[in-house]
């Protein structure tokens, strides 16, 4: 038996914070780093006799997801009291929706790994649900006590269930990269995982390959970054599968993840864990959506990723996995649109190459995001037109690029014009030099006579350097050949 | 279907109530009247009815989203019990 005969099966829910202006059940504003309790109003500190109203906002958001999703948007939901006991929860219940959610159903298409191995596969959602955020508990000593602040009581999640679909700890990254994507494409979450908006947790087992039943869970809580879900999931997969080798059992459970370590560390076991006792809200009609409604938000819809990817690679040509990764996130999307719209919308491949290329890299150096890009799309736009009309070369490109970056003219063409970077395309300037590579390298050229094809790049790369990268390439090549006489 | 004293005891716990050690059987025959009541509930014919989740068959009320209440932590924590750096405080818990 090895690890290759076993086979995980993961399942996520996540925590998407919604970006209403207020919060879901109460008037208090839901603006981030406020001091405690400053926006903890009569309803979300639970005093008696106070009433929750839900928020228009926060429903239309979750009728944005049911959509972008292609899921069912019940017409008819229902809030229940999900009950347990923690200060951080002053009602003693959060109201969440337990039989019927406001979301049912749906599926996203994910894109997993890269290059030749990539591979497209679609993740079914169980459902997602509206719901109110508890507060939050800190536990350095306030005289041996804890101290609560309820700012964070009250805010509106939408918590996404998926199915048991994702067969890797890399299909679960794909998953929730996908979702992150998808829920700020729509507008309805910022997605600020330093800052707790959008939060996962895993559920994770492990049964031999070829087998269908599912073997035991447990429950990974609280991952708040890409890669503590991988790191996470990999470790418990090695761990369940370990265990189970070793002819260990386990029960089924929920860990906590310790970015220090590396490893998931027990929380609770399945008799520890809470009985909820759920009941529908009294305080709280059913939310009845009317179709009408749904039709309105529809027409507020954008064009959403999946759509954009396949017209990319129908109008413009463009490959699944070029088209999959420009639309993988709203903003490249935008930068890629408008950078390809200042062209003229000709040149798709070089834009896109340029985007996901030299852009993207230089972005990553400077740990910087595309919105701000110090190069803005139309000066890209300006710099490919260089490249596609054969004034500049690839690598003078390269060139003109980092000094758009460094702001050292307003566009390409200045920054060409300036610092005299036009391609050299005069015939007799650049026989001139290949006569004079000639002349300065009799070793190359005796070789290259007696046959060896490698001696001319060396006599066409002697070229290149005099004339400091703006000679063309193609024409020095072909120059070379008839001057040596071939 | 009559509760037993363990069941009657999880269900203390979990509403965090303390029953006197004397008065646990007094407790359950008072519980086991009310699930009395329920299986006789549960004995009707409910086949092809809807269930509702409310007596009233009316939709939820929707506020707009606009902020309308202002920071009143002040009068709030004054009514508190205990609360220091804008923080309420409560005995240590740690899970």
């Amino acid at each position: 038996m090895s690890r290759s005969d076993w086979e995980v099966v993961i399942g996520l829910e996540i925590h998407a914070q919604l970006n209403t202006a207020s919060k879901i059940f109460s008037g208090a504003s839901t603006a981030f780093g406020a001091p405690p309790n400053e926006q903890a109003c009569a309803i979300d500190i639970a005093l008696p006799g106070t009433l929750p109203v839900l928020n228009r906002g926060a429903v239309e958001r979750a009728i944005r997801f049911g959509l972008a999703l292609g899921a069912r948007v019940a017409p008819k939901s229902v809030f229940a009291r999900k009950n347990y006991f923690y200060p951080d929860l002053p009602g003693g219940y959060q109201i969440s929706q337990f039989e019927l959610p406001v979301v049912q159903g749906g599926a996203i298409t994910i894109w997993v790994g890269e290059g030749e191995n990539a591979y497209e596969k679609s993740v079914r959602l169980t459902r997602a649900h509206l719901e109110e955020d508890a507060g939050k508990s800190l536990h350095e000593d306030f005289h041996g006590m804890s101290g609560i602040d309820l700012n964070r009581a009250g805010m509106p999640l939408l918590e996404i269930v998926s199915e048991p679909d994702m067969r890797s700890s890399a299909e679960a990254v794909a998953y929730a990269r996908a979702l992150h994507a998808l829920v700020r494409w729509i507008n309805i979450c910022d997605g600020n995982m330093q800052e707790g908006s959008f939060r996962c947790d895993a559920n994770v087992s492990v049964r031999k390959k070829g087998t269908q039943p599912l073997g035991t869970r447990r429950e990974i809580k609280n991952l708040n970054s890409f890669r503590f879900l991988q790191q996470a999931i990999d470790y418990e997969t090695g761990w369940q599968i370990e265990t189970l080798e070793d002819g260990g059992r386990f029960e089924q459970s929920t860990v906590l993840f310790d970015p220090a370590t590396g490893q998931t560390r027990m929380m609770r076991s399945k008799e520890d864990a809470h009985d909820y006792r759920y009941f529908p809200n009294p305080d709280l009609l059913p939310l009845v959506i009317e179709p009408e409604w749904i039709e309105q938000v529809r027409a507020t819809m954008p064009e959403l990723p999946a759509a954009m990817k396949s017209r990319f690679e129908r109008e413009l040509g463009l490959s699944a996995q070029d088209a999959s990764a420009l639309t993988s996130a709203k903003e490249v999307a935008d930068y890629f649109q408008a950078a390809l719209a200042a062209t003229g919308d000709v040149h798709a491949k070089l834009c896109a190459n340029w985007v996901m290329g030299e852009l993207a890299a230089r972005l990553n150096r400077a740990s910087l995001e595309i919105a701000s890009a110090p190069v803005s799309p139309p000066q890209l736009a300006g710099l490919l037109l260089r490249i596609a009309d054969g004034s500049i070369s690839n690598a003078i490109a390269r060139k003109v690029f980092e000094a758009l970056w460094n702001n050292e003219g307003k566009d390409a063409d200045d920054i060409i014009e300036r610092q005299g970077l036009k391609q050299v395309t005069d015939n007799s300037a650049i026989e001139a030099m290949v006569d004079e590579a000639i002349a300065a390298n009799p070793k190359s050229v005796e070789e290259f006579r007696a046959g060896k094809e490698k001696a001319l790049n060396a006599l066409v790369g002697q070229v290149m350097k005099v004339s400091r990268g703006k000679a063309n390439p193609a024409q020095v090549n072909e120059l070379m050949r008839r001057r040596l006489g071939i | 279907m009559p509760l037993s004293n363990e069941e009657v005891a999880r269900l203390a716990r979990l509403a965090r109530l303390s029953i006197p050690d004397g008065s646990a059987d007094a407790t359950r025959k008072q519980l086991d009247s009310i699930f009395v009541l329920m299986t006789q509930l549960q004995s009707v014919d409910t086949t092809g009815i809807e269930p509702m989740s409310h007596p009233q068959e009316l939709p939820a009320r929707l506020r707009e989203d606009a902020v309308t209440e202002t920071n009143r932590r002040a009068t709030f924590q004054a009514i508190a019990p205990q609360a220091e750096a804008g923080l309420y405080l409560v005995p240590k818990v740690i899970e």
